[in-house]
């Protein structure tokens, strides 16, 4: 183990000092922006609150949203999945060039994640007039929210398992294949259960942007109320007709949903951390 | 850390190790597939569009004054947001870190939540905490000092952005400094601003870059936290991502790939600057 720092408790004026700046600038930079969505989805009762809930534009958006990251979720576990296996596992030449373009996403422009599929499937863009012919619609409709939702959110999962994957190494699984396991069995026996915290982690975060994506789905919404808008989209075409508590009251539900995140994340870190220990 | 494994007659190709592991060929295949679909293709896209009315095309959208106010109130405030960060970010780090007190776990926990909360959902918050009648604008109104709408929005909205990753990137080095160094200090009778400066900063000094740059490449980007408090007046509070969007709205798809251009170029740029930076620094530390 590595001699590391030891947490001592608060002591002389000092130490205060700089717990309260911190706990301070938390405190306006984070919990007040959290405060206050809270605060305003009921500062007119409970009742106008729940009722927000039963706005059907409401509820189809949370249907909406709840499909495209159901859609989206899955598919980019797979892919870090099969990106960690290649990566992790299997020396090759452009190794270090494939790490470089699967974290390449994470430095762009949400509004520009959703740019470049107009480029390629709106009306004016490279594949748009065949789209049309054919009677395909993808910008404006489910499947641009999901190619928007997915570019966002590609490496998230990926990131999570290849440096666990390279740490672990390659033993159990050369063991698993010497004793005469298949590739799906070994698998499913040895990998997934090795990476099941790493995993879920990724997959958590993964989520939880999906859940929320704005810029990139902005673009690529075409914001037809109880068609095209997921909750975020929602949330900003309610709050621009100055209905505050319909527009907080759906923000409270993404804020509750990153809350439950958090905490997920949280209790997935003591159980991989105490597993390790053990 | 290779496993290689003991394999009979010639590597399966020239421009990979041989591997007695299954599936490498369904696996990187489908990578590439996912990543040619969802990451290469689109990206070409953006690469190529700007340039449908010629370079001189590309120019006169970049160059166009509003534009470029744009361009500059997104970087400018991003850095501006990503410096407050490294500062504030550092004090976060080091008390989450090196102190035991009540909360701390909750506080810790608290720093991820700009990563898990959306972005719409900060934007109305700050617009209503930031606004004329919010709990901080109004107090700040009777300081004469005015943050919904103005440029100043842009900022304030960065600050949340930036800070999970100034302080996830100094954690893990504040808690590995090894203790002994300090100690040894104390005994040759360094003071605390001392230890700080010759023995903590040094070794901070590569995570406070890398964290900065995180934090100004993200915030330069950011589009759902901000537009709710900025206003958006052109030339004034309008940044470059909403520049994109309107110019979608109006159908001009050159114009927009042609500011997104811009912006991954400079964004480039600055991260190769960044970079550079934490090589220097480094050869120096070991020097």
């Amino acid at each position: 183990m590595i001699a590391g720092a030891v947490r001592r408790p608060l002591s002389g004026p000092g130490p205060w000092l700089l717990a309260a700046g911190a706990l301070a600038w938390l405190a306006l930079v984070i919990g007040a922006p959290l405060a206050v969505v809270f605060a305003q989805a009921v500062a007119k009762g409970v009742g106008p609150f729940l009722d927000a809930f039963k706005d059907p534009d409401c509820q189809a958006a949370i249907r909406l949203t709840l499909l495209v990251a159901a859609i989206a979720v899955p598919l980019n576990a797979a892919f870090g999945l099969a990106a960690a296996w290649s990566i992790a596992r299997f020396e090759f030449r452009g190794r270090a060039f494939l790490l470089t373009l699967i974290d390449l996403p994470l430095s762009l422009s949400p509004v520009i994640s959703g740019l470049v599929w107009v480029l390629l499937f709106g009306s004016r863009g490279w594949f748009g007039p065949e789209l049309d012919a054919a009677g395909i619609k993808i910008v404006f409709a489910l499947p641009g929210l999901v190619l928007g939702t997915i570019l966002v959110t590609v490496p998230l999962v990926a990131r999570q398992l290849i440096p666990l994957m390279i740490e672990q190494g390659a033993d159990e699984e050369l063991a698993a294949v010497t004793l005469g396991s298949g590739g799906w069995t070994m698998l499913r026996k040895v990998t997934l259960p090795n990476v099941r915290y790493a995993l879920l982690h990724g997959v958590l975060l993964t989520n939880a942007r999906a859940m929320g994506e704005f810029g990139a789905v902005s673009v690529l919404s075409g914001h037809i109320r109880g068609l095209t808008e997921t909750l975020p989209l929602h949330v900003e075409a309610v709050y621009n007709d100055y209905d505050f508590v319909g527009a907080f009251a759906a923000a409270s539900l993404l804020a509750g949903l990153a809350i439950v995140t958090l905490i997920a994340k949280a209790a997935l870190e003591r159980t991989a951390m105490a597993r390790t220990a053990s | 850390m290779v496993a290689l494994a003991p394999t009979a007659g010639p590597p399966s190709a020239p421009w990979r190790e041989p591997s007695a592991l299954p599936g490498f060929s369904l696996a990187f295949g489908f990578t590439l597939f996912y990543l040619g679909l969802m990451v290469v293709l689109p990206l070409a896209a953006l690469a190529a569009k700007p340039w449908e009315h010629g370079v001189a095309g590309f120019f006169e959208v970049v160059t166009a004054p509003r534009t470029l106010a744009a361009l500059r109130l997104s970087f400018l405030a991003a850095a501006a947001a990503a410096a407050a960060n490294v500062a504030l970010g550092l004090l976060t780090a080091w008390v989450l870190s090196r102190y035991d007190f009540p909360g701390r776990r909750i506080a810790d926990a608290l720093v991820d939540l700009p990563f898990a909360l959306p972005t719409a959902v900060a934007g109305i918050a700050l617009a209503a905490l930031y606004g004329p009648n919010g709990w901080i604008g109004e107090a700040l109104a009777h300081l004469g000092v005015k943050v919904a709408y103005t440029p100043l929005g842009v900022f304030v909205a960065l600050l949340a952005v930036g800070l999970p990753f100034v302080v996830r990137t100094l954690q893990p080095v504040l808690e590995d400094l090894d203790a002994a160094w300090e100690e040894a200090a104390v005994t040759l009778g360094a003071g605390r601003w001392t230890i700080f400066a010759r023995i903590i900063a040094p070794v901070l000094a590569p995570a406070l870059i890398a964290g900065f740059a995180l934090a100004f490449a993200r915030g330069a980007g950011e589009y759902g936290s901000v537009i709710f408090i900025a206003g958006n007046m052109p030339m004034v509070s309008e940044i470059a991502p909403l520049v994109i969007v309107t110019k979608l709205e109006g159908y001009d798809y050159a114009g927009a790939a042609a500011v997104g251009v811009a912006m991954v170029v400079i964004s480039m740029v600055a991260l190769a600057v960044t970079n550079g930076a934490q090589i220097a620094l480094a050869r120096r530390t070991r020097r």
